[in-house]
Order: C-alpha cells, then sequence, then structure tokens
C-alpha cells in the first residue's frame, strides 16, 4: 500500500509544524499557489509504521550479505554515522564564516592529507559529489591542463572496452571523443591495440586497476609508458582501490589523476543509492586545476581555497562543498582503520576474493580468468549452465535471494557471457563465505534437477520478478488519486 | 583487526585451502615495485572512545551559532522520526535498487517522493534525486539543450545563485553551450523581460537568489513566444506557499529543478543535500538520473522498479544522458518521511512561519538608522538589505555575539554596495529576531560613534 493510500483528510500531526498558519498577505495573489500539494496526510505513527515495512522489504548490509562486484558493499561502521551526526556538526551553515568551523575544517584537512598519503598523489580535493563527478572532474582538469599549454588538439579519450559506462559518459560531458582499447584473453589491456591507438589527438587513457574483470593490469608501467610518451595523461578511476588499499599507490603506477569512491573503499553508507563522494586527487603539473572549495592552512589556522587561490581551477561542482557529510564518515573510518588497518583492507579483501574463487572452482564453476590471481573480485561465467539447463546467470541471481543471499553483479563487464562479478570484501568472515559458496551449489543442482524452479525465482520476497518492459513501455511514475 | 573478521585459524586455513603460505603470495602478479611501503604519514588506528573524543572535542569547539543565513541553505526543524527511520539499516547501508525484487522498500519509497514532488512543483514527472540544486540546474541545462535541438544558448538570470552560476559554467562549458546572462531591475530586484531571441531555454529562479519573488507568468509566457523552454529553479519548501512551475504562465515551466535540502537535509556545512528535478511527460526521455516505475510481477501483483535504464551511461555508456550514476537516495528517503509528516498543512504552516519571521526581522532591522531594503519586490523568506557600514565588519561582529548574521553579497554584486542576504526561518523565536535586531543597531551606532569592530576577529591559531 502506498502513503497516499493511508491518508486522511485532514488528518494532521500538530507537534512537527508551528501551531498555527501565518499570514502571508504580503504575497501576491497571482504568485501564490491555488491547490495544496499531493502529500500524505497521516499520523506520525502511520508515517513510522509504513516506513519501517518499507525498509523491511530492502536487502543491506546490515541484513545480508551482498556480493556485489565493483561496488564494495563492506561493513558500514556505526560510529561513523554517530559522529558525522554530533549536533554542532549537523547546524554549521555553508556559508558560516571559518572561525565558526575549525574543527570541522580540521576534519576535512586531515582527509585530504590522509587521502593524499594513500594514493601516492600531490593534492586533493574533496568537493565531487559522487564517483561519477570526480571523473568528470578528472578529465576536465586532463582538458585543462593541455588547454593551458596551448595544447589544444587532443581530442580524444582511450577507455578500455570493460571500463564502466561512467568513463565513456564522463569523457563525452568534458568534450572528448571516445577510443575503446581491446581486452586481451588474460584480461589485460591489448598493449598493441593501445600502441596503435595513442597519437597527438590523445588527451588521456582511463584505467581501472585492478580493472572490472577482477585482474591487475600487470603491464600499468607499459601502459603508462606508451601513453605519456604520446603527450596523454593517465587517469585512476578508483572503483577498485579497495583491492590495493595500502598495498599499491595509484600515484606510484605513474597515474596524473585519480577519484575515489569513498562510499566504496572508505565504507560510508550506499544509502539505497546515494549520497557518494568522490574526491579526486593529481601529480603536481594538475595541481592548479583541481575543484574549488579546498581546504588550505595558514599560520595556523584552516581556511578555504577558492577562486583567488586557485585561479586556473576547473571550478565549483556543487553550491558549497560536497557532501560534508559523507566525508566526515569517511574521515572516521580512516582514522579508526589507521595506516594497519588500510594495508589490511587489500589484505583481507584479496584473501577472501581468492578463497572464494578457489572453493567455487573447486567446486566446478567457471572461473573466468582461472591463470589468474583475483584482486578483491573476480568473475565466474554460468555459460555452461545456461546451455546445459538453460538457466541463465540472472535466474541464478534471483534464486540467491531466496536463498538469504544479495546477487553478485550480473551482465557486467559485457565481456564475459553469463558472468557473476563476486566481490566479497574484507569485512565478511570465512563462515559468511561457505555459507554463500554452499547456496550457488543448491542452485546449480536445482538447476540440474528442476530448471523451472530456478528460472522462476525468487519466491521468497516481497514481489516475484517484475515486468520491466511493461514499466518502460506504459511509464507509471508518480501516483495519482484514481 | 578493524572491521576484519578472520581469526588466525581462519587465515591459516584459508591461505591452506587458496594452496599459498601468505597473503604477501596473493599480490604476486603485482611488480615488485609498485608494492607499497609503510604509510608512514598516516596515524595509528584509533578506538572508538578515543575517536569520539577527538570528533566531540572538534564539534564542540566549533560550536554553535544562532543562524540567519540562508543563500540557498535553510535551517530548519527535521521532525525527530525523520533520521531515525532514514538511518535504519536497510534504508542506510542498501545498494542502488538494481535487484529490484530485493529493493522494494527504496523502490516504492522513491516512486512516493517522485510522486511529492511532482505535485509539489505541478509536473507530471520526477527522477530519484540528483547530487543537489546547483549540479542539478547543470544537469537541466544540459537537457534542455538536447531537447530544444536547434539552440544552444541558455539565457540566465543574474539574480539566480552566484555560485549555481559557476557550478553550471564548469559543468556544461565543454559542451559548446552559451549561458547568456540576464540583467536584473536594479529597483525590484527581479528579470526584466529581456530582449533575446533564438536560445533553447530560460532559467527562472524563484524565490530569486534575493528572496525576491519573479513575476513567473509573464517570463513563462515571453520564453514559449520566443520558442525556448523554461527551467523552474524554486524552493521546494516556498511551493508550499507559491505557484509551482508547472502553473506558470499558460503553459507552465518544461523542467522544474532545485536544492531538496529544505526538505529535511541537516544544514551540515553544505551536504549531503539532495537535487531533485522534474519535467514535463514529453520530456521524460531526456531526463538524467534514475527513475522509478511501477509495474507488475509474474502474477500481476504491483511492484517497483528503475525504468527507462536506456538513457543512463551503465547501458548507453557513450551515449547516455548524463554521466551520473549515483543519486542522493538517503536524503531523498529522508524527504520523503519529511514530507510525510508534515503533510500539506504542516509544510504550508512552515513555510509561512518562515515568510512571517522574515518579514517581522525585517520591519524591525528598517527602524535602524542607515539601514534600508534594497528591493522593492515581494519576498519569500530571505531579504537584501542595505547597510551604512561595511556588511563583512557587521558580520564579524556579530559572529562574537554567536550570531551567523547572512550572507555578504559584496563580493558576488559590487553594485549594490554593502548588502547583505538575510533570512530568518520558522526555527528563530521572537526573542532570536529581538536580539538580531539589538545586536544589529548596537553595532551600527557604535561604528558609526566612535571605534570600529573589526579587531574582533578571533587571532588564536587553531589547536588542531
Amino acid at each position: 500500500m502506498l502513503i497516499f493510500e493511508l491518508s486522511q483528510p485532514k488528518r494532521r500531526n500538530a507537534v512537527q509544524a508551528p501551531a498555527t498558519l501565518a499570514a502571508c498577505d504580503d504575497i501576491p495573489a497571482h504568485l501564490r499557489r491555488r491547490q495544496p500539494p499531493l502529500l500524505p496526510e497521516v499520523s506520525e505513527m502511520d508515517a513510522v509504521r509504513h516506513y519501517t515495512r518499507l525498509s523491511q522489504k530492502n536487502f543491506s548490509i546490515d541484513t545480508h550479505f551482498y556480493p556485489l562486484g565493483s561496488c564494495t558493499m563492506k561493513y558500514n561502521p556505526r560510529a561513523c554515522n554517530q559522529l558525522a551526526m554530533l549536533p554542532q556538526l549537523l547546524a554549521r551553515h555553508p556559508m558560516s564564516s571559518e572561525n565558526t568551523g575549525q574543527g570541522f575544517l580540521a576534519s576535512m584537512y586531515d582527509l585530504q592529507e590522509m587521502l593524499k598519503e594513500v594514493t601516492g598523489m600531490a593534492a586533493v580535493s574533496l568537493t565531487p559529489m559522487a564517483g561519477a563527478q570526480g571523473e568528470f572532474a578528472g578529465v576536465a582538469m586532463i582538458r585543462a591542463y593541455h588547454d593551458a599549454r596551448g595544447d589544444t588538439a587532443r581530442s580524444e579519450i582511450l577507455v578500455p572496452d570493460a571500463a564502466h559506462g561512467t568513463n565513456p559518459a564522463t569523457a563525452v560531458m568534458c568534450g572528448y571523443t571516445v577510443r575503446e582499447i581491446p581486452t586481451d584473453s588474460e584480461g589485460n589491456v591489448d598493449l598493441a591495440a593501445l600502441k596503435a591507438a595513442v597519437g597527438p589527438q590523445t588527451a588521456g587513457l582511463m584505467l581501472t586497476n585492478p580493472s572490472t574483470l577482477g585482474v591487475f593490469e600487470k603491464s600499468i608501467q607499459d601502459i603508462q609508458r606508451i601513453v605519456h610518451e604520446t603527450g596523454g595523461l593517465l587517469y585512476y578511476d578508483g572503483a577498485n582501490l579497495n583491492a590495493i588499499l595500502g598495498r599499491v599507490k595509484p600515484g606510484d603506477m605513474g597515474f596524473d589523476v585519480i577519484h575515489l569512491n569513498l562510499h566504496k573503499t572508505f565504507s560510508t553508507p550506499h544509502g539505497g543509492g546515494g549520497p557518494g563522494a568522490g574526491p579526486v586527487g593529481v601529480s603536481p603539473r594538475l595541481e592548479p586545476f583541481l575543484p574549488i572549495p579546498m581546504v588550505g592552512i595558514e599560520a595556523g589556522r584552516y581556511r578555504w581555497l577558492t577562486e583567488k587561490d586557485r585561479p586556473q581551477s576547473i571550478g565549483r561542482l556543487s553550491a558549497f562543498m560536497g557532501n560534508a557529510g559523507v566525508l566526515l564518515r569517511a574521515y572516521v573510518y580512516g582514522r579508526m582503520l589507521g595506516a594497519e588497518g588500510m594495508h589490511r583492507v587489500a589484505e583481507f579483501a584479496t584473501l577472501n576474493a581468492n578463497y572464494l574463487m578457489v572453493e567455487l572452482a573447486q567446486a566446478g564453476f567457471d572461473v573466468a580468468f582461472a591463470k589468474r590471481r583475483a584482486s578483491h573480485e573476480f568473475i565466474i561465467t554460468l555459460k555452461k549452465l545456461k546451455d546445459e539447463t538453460g538457466v541463465t546467470a540472472m535466474d541464478v541471481a534471483k534464486r540467491l535471494l531466496d536463498k538469504g543471499f544479495h546477487a553478485p553483479t550480473t551482465y557486467f563487464p559485457m565481456l564475459v557471457q553469463e558472468c557473476l562479478l563476486i566481490e566479497p570484501t574484507e569485512t565478511e568472515s570465512r563462515q559468511t563465505l561457505d555459507a554463500f559458496i554452499a547456496a550457488l551449489k543448491e542452485i546449480r543442482d536445482e538447476a540440474y534437477s528442476q530448471p523451472e524452479l530456478v528460472k522462476g525465482a525468487p519466491y521468497s520476497m516481497p514481489v516475484r520478478r517484475l515486468d520491466d518492459v511493461k514499466a518502460a513501455r506504459e511509464l507509471d511514475l508518480v501516483w495519482r488519486r484514481g | 583487526m578493524p572491521f576484519i573478521p578472520h581469526t588466525e585459524e581462519d587465515i591459516k586455513s584459508m591461505l591452506s585451502r587458496i594452496g599459498v603460505s601468505s597473503i604477501d603470495d596473493l599480490f604476486d602478479e603485482i611488480p615488485a615495485e609498485l608494492r607499497s611501503g609503510q604509510l608512514s604519514g598516516i596515524a595509528p588506528g584509533m578506538g572508538e572512545m578515543d575517536i569520539s573524543r577527538l570528533m566531540t572535542e572538534r564539534a564542540e569547539a566549533d560550536g554553535r551559532f544562532l543562524n540567519f543565513a540562508g543563500a540557498g541553505a535553510y535551517e530548519h526543524h527535521i521532525p525527530a522520526a525523520v533520521w531515525q527511520i532514514a538511518t535504519r539499516g536497510e534504508f542506510y547501508s542498501a545498494y542502488t535498487p538494481y535487484q529490484a525484487e530485493a529493493s522494494q522498500g527504496t523502490l516504492q519509497l522513491l516512486y512516493e517522493f517522485q510522486t511529492m514532488m511532482a505535485s509539489l512543483t505541478g509536473m507530471d514527472v520526477a527522477n530519484a534525486s540528483l547530487y543537489d540544486g546547483a549540479s542539478g540546474l547543470a544537469e537541466a541545462v544540459l537537457m534542455a539543450v538536447r531537447a530544444h535541438k536547434t539552440s544552444r544558448r541558455v539565457l540566465m538570470p543574474k539574480t539566480v545563485h552566484p555560485l549555481y552560476r559557476r557550478v553550471v559554467d564548469s559543468i556544461v562549458r565543454h559542451q559548446k553551450i552559451e549561458l547568456v546572462e540576464l540583467d536584473y531591475d536594479p529597483a525590484q530586484g527581479i528579470t526584466a523581460l529581456p530582449e533575446e531571441k533564438d536560445f533553447a531555454a530560460l532559467v527562472i529562479p524563484q524565490p530569486n537568489f534575493f528572496g525576491c519573488l519573479e513575476e513567473v507568468d509573464a517570463l513563462t509566457d515571453w520564453a514559449h513566444s520566443q520558442g525556448g523552454l523554461v527551467i523552474g529553479l524554486v524552493n521546494p519548501l516556498a511551493l508550499a506557499l507559491l505557484s509551482p512551475p508547472g502553473e506558470w504562465g499558460s503553459k507552465g515551466a518544461d523542467i522544474a529543478v532545485g536544492e531538496g535540502q529544505p526538505l529535511g537535509s541537516p544544514l551540515s556545512s553544505g551536504g549531503p543535500y539532495f537535487g531533485f528535478m522534474c519535467c514535463k511527460q514529453a520530456l521524460v526521455r531526456q531526463m538524467p538520473g534514475r527513475i522509478i516505475g511501477r509495474t507488475v510481477d509474474l502474477d500481476g501483483k504491483p511492484g517497483f522498479a528503475l525504468t527507462l535504464q536506456a538513457r543512463e551511461q551503465h547501458i548507453r555508456r557513450a551515449k547516455a544522458t548524463s554521466n551520473i550514476c549515483s543519486n542522493q537516495g538517503l536524503m531523498a528517503t529522508a524527504a520523503t518521511i519529511h514530507m510525510t509528516l508534515l503533510g500539506p498543512d504542516g509544510l504550508e504552516r512552515v513555510a509561512a512561519a518562515c515568510h512571517a519571521n522574515t518579514v517581522t526581522l525585517l520591519n524591525s532591522l528598517v527602524k535602524i538608522n542607515g539601514v534600508k531594503r534594497a528591493f522593492t519586490q515581494p519576498v519569500f523568506n530571505e531579504i537584501v538589505l542595505r547597510l551604512p557600514i561595511p556588511v563583512g565588519d557587521v558580520l564579524r561582529a556579530l559572529e562574537v555575539q554567536g550570531i551567523v548574521g547572512g550572507f555578504d553579497l559584496s563580493p558576488y554584486y559590487p553594485e549594490l554596495g554593502q548588502a547583505i542576504l538575510i533570512c530568518a526561518t520558522e526555527t528563530r523565536t521572537a526573542a532570536d529576531l529581538q536580539k538580531y535586531a539589538e545586536q544589529l543597531e548596537r553595532i551600527i551606532s557604535r561604528r558609526s560613534s566612535g571605534p570600529t569592530c573589526t579587531k574582533l576577529v578571533p587571532t588564536a591559531t587553531s589547536k588542531w
């Protein structure tokens, strides 16, 4: 039932709004609203019950194992939430002066420094509000760098075919055309193809390492040489930074610019789709172009760095400073981990992924890149299962929901047929991984013994499989009083 | 180990199953020279008690101020239930609802959110939120240019938030889009009917950055008569009182966009907030961001799913409507609960109280010698005053009294002289308003009669 269907005309909550309706007669009649908006009229208890019940229809990290490849669904520590929601932090107005926020700014400055150290970059700006905005900032900086040198003929961004869709979409937003680079049979960027593709038109290469195929790009040093020799720059998509946090610094691999997804690597919550945070880090030559505002320190006081300090900046990406509350959560997380804890993120994310991969391979599942080590994630392909039973990767994913596990990422990357991209993260125990393995085996048995059962899954969710075609063809995006 | 559950026994047995002798062996594909050593610049880890103490100390040192600043972020009462429910783990720690069957809670909530936003703005459809108001406006500009097809010029009044204009410029400048600045009437503080032709869209802020109410009907009809689209940039709370974009002029605005913060997002130094976007049905396929649709399951039972994904980057890649991937789902969750608890009547009471407080404050401030209202046009919730002394000095002096006194317009609108933007929401009491008026009067009279108070800037260095 929708909240609107619980609504009763004139039902009100007395204590949450002002006791009286103030007169606003100075607002001219022709600018006034004539009909009240369609908002629910329910009691506080109705609202609390309705939304509590809705929450119970969700899978979440707090309730289920969530091995969603490329999404790094690790535990979101509760202390991060509590400390980011201290009353003084929540009450601070973004336009109030730096004097009113030295403690807050100290945390932001410290976070910038922490991210510099762990990524090996020379400077960091925290302002991008999501990974995709970080990507935009990064490619815009590449453009600004070339433009500032009068090197304006560079019109193309190179993107591996395994890349996230945001990479090509971002390059286009920055006015570039996109050229895809194929992947070789071991999951690496095809070096010969890369060499053939680079030239004076190359502005840069966007790369995720480890790639979305779950393997480390072994030839990264060759790749960076090839791109840099033509005058292009190297962009690091931080989607998979969890795999190397504390083990390898993107700066040491030769990247000129990176973004981090703090909602992945630094455990800030996904919130059912956001907010995230996508800070960007750069090598010294790109520092003047970083998005503003940033936090600087001068004579022992923290202050905003703005247009005046950074005249070559690519500019502002949000009205204020980005998702401050998300950044605070990431900062608390980083402080709790410390240096040792950060090393262990990559170590245990990798341990869990390799354990899961080896166990599944032993159980007879086809690992896509069996000769390789898994990074923090890996791919299995269910092509054989589909050929023999008709059960698809999507069917298996849906059946996993019935077994109490969120599905891995399906059908991405598109290079591998019937694929499941599995990322367990470091915060899951061996016992959870073993239970997941057992569930996958059960489902495979079901696929052979009663394929229709798997094809019809899920059965235990609030709804069964949904009609996506109807959703797109007969658009119903808002409720209307019937 | 922080947030890692492995026992020594687990590690040993897992390594043995993998067939390696140490965790280091798992990194043997990474060239040795790339492996980083110790992270010497990062401090040792802290326990929960110690980090709690540090963050609490910092927060308490920052303190709390009596706030009279708006300028795009507004202090409102947020009902207790809003964040208690929004931070339930099932909302807080869920991913984007790609697996619809296991995400019906988030999906239904966002469908309700879309319904509320579409109704509030008077538009046909809404998306499931964008990053914030400023970047949302940039997306609206891109969307209007896509929809218009022939022109790449967008009319941007100077009465739009100056930082929003900068954000729009940062985001759209690579796509050969021309942003044409429109002047405002210096007496009224609103956008005059421009003499422009050949444009894709006109942005109409309501209320505008000065708090003044634009003549939205005339502007909308004019833009449509020139063949341009209309983007309404609105404060969603104001829409409880003000005519919604869908009803502007004879045909209504084409796109409504804005900052959702007044609906349940705490000020929190600027974020996270959320942008919202609504539009006419005909433009829905040009809309960026996630959209939830209602459909049915295999048994014919109603359910919800992400829809129109063919617009998005994960499907269309280089041809997507935007590179947007995430939204601000948790803030939209809070907004939905916030609007539900207030209802149409509560939201109107809040909006009216904000406005009434601001008018009360205005009436007492203009009695102070030398303080004048800058514009004649009626306002909502926010006003521009001209002061007889530098605004920067006034703000510093108020800060010493525990007051965040408003937003200094002089760096952005030098033509206004010493002008300040002030806002008093429903959270300000009569005593708060009186305190502000008394302090402002004291500061101005002291400054007019003797030594300045510019030396009141704290000079101690930060202990952090």
